[in-house]
């Protein structure tokens, strides 16, 4: 994949803002600094760091309810932590809330030497959440659809950032 | 150590229009309350999730009080909350903690290191501007008035007497009349919100 083709961290805020979200519950990887440092600029969100993935989903989920609109920004690796959550916090209480997800150790030939990537997706399956692979800005839309998804069923609906080293880490 | 409903009690006549996260609480709660429509009985949806959910619904609402009935047992899965709470800094958030130093659902096992824990002084340690702590139910029901008036977040921790449920749990009594459902459901209409 050519720079040319990465994932532009301006083009998901785009999306995110597009959207409505109010909130953005996330904990940080080392891929999103710069989503990271665009976010923080941006007058219409609301940060919330957490501090364990499952946290996020608890908190997302009272945002909800209250009138707001979260999106969830974490790592496969903590989404992997955070299943019960999701389960209790969002998929039963019916939330629906997008999950922008790292996709560590994704590579597109499939030869996988990360097991984290090797178990998201059967992960995704067994919670029943539906998901869309983002490559780079032209997958963009992607986003958009997830939302759409979200909010007719309800339930939340995941996008797998697969640019781990690419436009998310300038 | 407090009994849970003469806390409940004590808190009762200060609750003004505050939105009331029941918690472990729910059963004893549902029996003081007498504004349904801001009480939020959640159930367990999964443990150690509350106190981020409060949160939450404190940021979206940040003009209504929002109390949370939360345990120490919940709080200690997920003690990093703490953190997380302290750096949003929602003024509308009091968070009392039930403290009856072990697992009363599943027949009173002790939570690690049940009676050293000082929750008053992490929650201060985390960055709650204010935090405290009793043990008698005099001090607590002079002091949650005032305590109620302060700005969040706030951390009440109170050493309460285990009321151990030790029968299988499709045998137990609902905590809640109604279902979480019906519950959101009518708070989400007293909130106005639609979404």
């Amino acid at each position: 994949m050519t720079e040319e083709a990465s994932l532009s961290p301006e083009i998901v805020l785009a999306e995110i803002k597009k959207n409505g979200v109010t909130h953005v519950v996330w904990l940080p990887d080392s891929e999103t600094n710069w989503l990271y440092t665009l976010m923080k600029a941006e007058p219409s969100l609301t940060l919330v760091t957490v501090p364990r993935e499952g946290l996020a989903f608890s908190c997302a989920s009272g945002i909800h309810i209250g009138g707001g609109k979260p999106v969830i920004l974490i790592q496969n690796t903590g989404l992997m932590e955070a299943g019960d959550s999701m389960r209790g916090w969002t998929k039963d209480m019916n939330i629906p809330v997008v999950l922008i997800v790292g996709y560590r150790g994704y590579t597109r030939h499939g030869v996988n030497k990360d097991t984290a990537a090797t178990y998201t997706e059967p992960f995704l399956h067994a919670f029943h959440v539906p998901f869309y692979l983002v490559e780079n800005s032209e997958d963009a839309p992607r986003i958009s659809i997830a939302f759409a998804d979200a909010q007719r069923t309800r339930q939340p609906a995941a996008i797998l950032v697969g640019d781990e080293y690419h436009g998310f880490n300038r | 150590m407090l009994k849970m409903d003469d806390v409940l009690k004590a808190f009762q006549p200060h609750r003004g229009d505050a939105i009331v996260i029941s918690g472990r609480a729910t059963r004893q709660w549902e029996k003081i309350s007498t504004q349904r429509e801001r009480d939020l009985p959640l159930g367990d949806p999964a443990m150690g999730g509350h106190a981020s959910f409060a949160l939450g619904l404190a940021l979206a609402q940040p003009h209504r009080k929002i109390v949370l009935f939360d345990s120490e047992g919940d709080i200690q899965m997920n003690l990093g909350v703490l953190a997380m709470i302290a750096e949003q800094k929602p003024k509308n958030f009091y968070h009392l903690l039930l403290d009856n130093e072990c697992y009363a659902t599943t027949g009173g096992q002790p939570v690690p290191n049940a009676k050293t824990m000082a929750y008053d002084v992490i929650a201060k340690g985390c960055g709650y501007p204010s935090a405290h702590a009793f043990t008698n139910l005099e001090s607590f029901t002079v002091s949650i008035g005032r305590i109620l008036s302060e700005p969040g977040p706030v951390m009440v921790a109170v050493k309460i007497v285990p009321e151990i449920e030790n029968v299988p749990i499709g045998q137990r009594t609902p905590r809640s009349k109604r279902t979480r459902n019906e519950a959101l459901a009518d708070l989400r209409k007293t909130l106005g919100v639609n979404n």
